[in-house]
């Protein structure tokens, strides 16, 4: 008994340190920036020794989301959003084939391997620019099939204006229901095989009813802005999706394949004896078990999506609406505009969306370690 | 052996003799001098004459010369602003003069007030006294302007403009004229680059549709951002863009230089740095490789923009960066830099023989014409509203919409307090 308290107290002493830091240098500073943004620092005066603060509330908030001024936040958060999913969709899709590739031990399979897992090891400012390169309305990729004897492209990877699923901002609660209406009678139909009168009860009747509520009343729900305002997935986006795939499906290759290679050669016997086609394998036996790798990658890379700023730096440059995304317009504000208190309500807005995706996946850790 | 020493003693003598009168000129400061700047690259031989100079007047002094690259400062001012709010400014920094420095860090009482360094140099005297009032504020004047530029210049190569059969337009009317020309034979207009060139090019637009007058009251507060002559100045823009390339935004202000230089383009609306770039880098004679006339619509204007450097409060080597002020504001200092640079110098009475044509130029323009302050490289407006116009030209670009962009201009002016 006594041992074992005693090994407490080591225990804690050790971990003291590290957490005072952390709770000093990561959630004292989450703090301090979500009361950064809750004043109204910024403007003239605002770099003095000791800059005037005034307490606004969320004032900030709402007017990057409905103010005549926060459209070019919008349009970021909108891009930000399109980019991520694209982002994972293509990198891991993208990894996880060239992992099943790699996994049929092909000649020269670790050389293979380094080859594809290579881009992730440069800094992101120098794939950057040399993928602006690369995507330049007169070089590069347009003019590739010249030297096949087709017609050069003239597609503007970087600088396009067209937009396609352009929606109106006015609209965005509306969408935002119907969205979660979408995902609640997805969820239903998916557990329908599993638990009927509980997937009917819980997922398939509240999403049936809000969907109905959306489509017949849906102009109770207040329009977000006074006035129109488009946004879409700009196309200029391409490029710097395109780039960060190239960068990212080499790691979530690694990952997949470090699964595949996990996955005990009996069982793969196994599943062949039993009559399991090639694809059959990969579609019912090995990705299903590789679930906890998927939800890393999906959490690793989302994460990157809404982080990323050099890359978008390096191929688009700052103020550049068609690609832009909010952590840079949070250090322009910030830094260029000395608007701090609206460069942290951008930065705090960003922090909340990159937990929407870790909190639920950190829950579910956590249960499961309890039901152990 | 002691005639030997004697012989080498006398000749130290004399040494010392012949060297005393050298020694008295130069200082006897001691220590580090700090200066902080975004002249690196194509600048950077400029800014090392200066430093000669200065080292030649204080041998005594280290001079660390800290230079964060990127164009007119994007880097190079966020990390300053870091260095600032931590307490640890350097001896002097480079800021454009005019509203950037006085609205970030003047209004922020972070900059030493140099009136009385200006009177004990005659400044007064050599400097125009327009510039004195658009550096300083009542309270004070606040840095010491090393070059002039201007903004509203509009490039060409004159052999180009014969083989199309046009001629550089005086208005936006002429322009449009020419500009109908130049597409039925398949030649880009106006050459565009990433946003900054876009405000740069708006400024210009303005300037030509309101006209000075108005233009000066929209900074003092006079006219309001929504008022008729500001949406006509973005509905003249909106058209003017019809006429540039469409793939603007992926390019570079050298690029955009380069499409007239290589005849892809006719005209680009660019500051005179651009003269620099095609007489240092492109090894084109002034007025023969390439030729310039005021941006349409705004002869007789001279809008201008400045490098400065300033004194901030708490600089830990206080009289080395004043000396190093004074280097800066004298003519030597002036006119070693600018014709390096590609700029004019500020002062009233610089050496023009050291300039080539196109600097003669504007040197002459800059004496005679009515000056007014750029917005795009921070005379006119605070950065405040820098920051907020350049995310309203880029709604502007998206939606071409004049009223709305007016409006937000108007909102961002109150915001910056204008």
């Amino acid at each position: 008994m006594r041992e074992a308290s005693r090994d407490k107290w080591k225990a804690f002493l050790t971990l003291l340190p590290s957490m005072i830091l952390i709770g000093v240098f990561v959630y004292g500073f989450i703090g301090n920036t979500i009361w950064t943004s809750m004043t109204d620092w910024g403007g003239v005066g605002s770099l003095a020794l000791v800059p005037e603060k005034n307490f606004v509330g969320l004032e900030n908030y709402i007017d990057l989301f409905t103010g005549f001024l926060g459209s070019g936040f919008r349009q970021d958060l909108v891009n930000a959003v399109y980019y991520s999913v694209m982002l994972l969709a293509g990198a891991v899709g993208l990894g996880m084939f060239i992992a099943i590739l790699l996994d049929q031990k092909p000649k020269g399979e670790d050389v293979l391997r380094t080859i594809f897992l290579y881009p992730m090891s440069l800094s992101f400012i120098v794939s950057g620019t040399i993928w602006r390169w690369l995507l330049a309305p007169q070089g590069g990729v347009n003019v590739l099939p010249k030297y096949f004897g087709f017609e050069p492209l003239n597609f503007k990877w970087l600088s396009s204006q067209s937009a396609v699923l352009v929606f109106n901002w006015q609209d965005i609660l509306r969408i935002l229901v119907s969205f979660a209406a979408f995902i609640l009678i997805l969820t239903g139909v998916y557990m329908l095989r599993k638990d009927q009168s509980k997937a009917i009860k819980r997922w398939l009747v509240p999403g049936i009813a809000l969907g109905a509520f959306v489509w017949l009343f849906g102009d109770i729900i207040p329009s977000a802005l006074f006035m129109e305002e488009e946004h879409g997935f700009n196309l200029a986006t391409l490029g710097i999706i395109i780039a960060t795939i190239w960068q990212y499906s080499g790691y979530t290759m690694a990952l997949y394949l470090a699964g595949f290679n996990g996955i005990s050669q009996d069982l793969r016997d196994a599943a062949m004896l039993d009559g399991a086609s090639q694809a059959g394998y990969y579609r019912h036996v090995a990705i299903p078990m590789l679930k906890p790798i998927t939800i890393s990658a999906v959490i690793i890379l989302s994460h990157i999506s809404l982080k990323m700023f050099d890359l978008i730096f390096a191929m688009t440059g700052p103020d550049n609406a068609a690609t832009g995304h909010p952590a840079l317009t949070m250090y322009l504000t910030t830094f260029r505009a000395n608007d701090f208190a609206k460069g942290a309500a951008i930065a705090i807005v960003l922090f909340l969306i990159a937990a929407m995706f870790i909190v639920p996946y950190l829950i579910g850790q956590y249960r499961q370690r309890g039901r152990r | 052996m002691t005639k030997a020493f004697a012989k080498m003693l006398i000749v130290f003598a004399a040494a010392l003799l012949i060297g005393a009168p050298q020694a008295a000129q130069a200082s006897d400061l001691k220590g580090d001098l700090e200066i902080f700047s975004w002249w690196a690259g194509d600048e950077g031989p400029a800014l090392a004459a200066l430093i000669d100079i200065y080292k030649k007047q204080n041998p005594g002094v280290n001079v660390i010369n800290a230079t964060v690259t990127g164009g007119s400062g994007v880097n190079a001012k966020a990390v300053l602003k870091t260095r600032m709010l931590g307490g640890e400014p350097p001896d002097s920094f480079q800021v454009h003069a005019g509203q950037e420095l006085i609205g970030t860090w003047v209004k922020a009482d972070r900059m030493e007030d140099l009136t009385p360094l200006f009177k004990e140099q005659g400044w007064m005297d050599v400097f125009p006294e327009g510039l004195i009032k658009l550096i300083g504020t009542e309270n004070g004047i606040w840095s010491v302007p090393v070059n002039i530029h201007r903004s509203n210049v509009m490039w060409y190569v004159p052999a180009n403009l014969k083989k199309w059969g046009i001629e550089a337009p005086k208005t936006w009317d002429d322009f449009f004229a020419a500009a109908e020309k130049l597409k039925a034979q398949g030649v880009e207009p106006l050459a565009l680059a990433q946003n900054w060139t876009a405000n740069h090019l708006w400024e210009s637009v303005a300037l030509a549709s309101m006209g000075p007058d108005n233009w000066d009251a929209l900074w003092s507060g006079g006219l309001s951002f929504d008022s008729p002559e500001v949406v006509k100045a973005w509905e003249l823009f909106g058209k003017v863009l019809q006429y540039t390339n469409s793939d603007a935004s992926s390019l570079s202000w050298q690029q955009a230089t380069d499409m007239v230089l290589d005849g892809r383009a006719a005209f680009n609306i660019m500051g005179d740095w651009a003269a620099g770039y095609m007489t240092t880098t492109k090894k084109l004679m002034p007025g023969k490789g390439y030729g310039w006339v005021p941006s349409p619509g705004t002869s007789g204007e001279f809008m201008f923009l400045a490098d400065s450097f300033g004194l901030p409060k708490g600089a830990p080597h206080r009289d080395n960066a004043l000396a190093w002020l004074k280097v800066l504001g004298s003519r030597e200092g002036s006119d070693t830099f600018n014709p390096l640079k590609g700029s004019i110098s500020a002062r009233k009475d610089s050496d023009l023989s050291k300039y080539n044509d196109y600097l003669k130029s504007a040197a002459k323009d800059w004496a005679g014409d009515r000056v007014v302050g750029s917005l795009a490289h921070g005379v006119a407006a605070n950065e405040t509203f820098m920051g907020g116009f350049a995310s309203i030209m880029e709604m502007f670009l998206k939606s071409k919409n004049p009223q709305a962009a007016s409006k937000a201009c108007a909102q961002l002016a109150k915001k910056a307090g204008i």
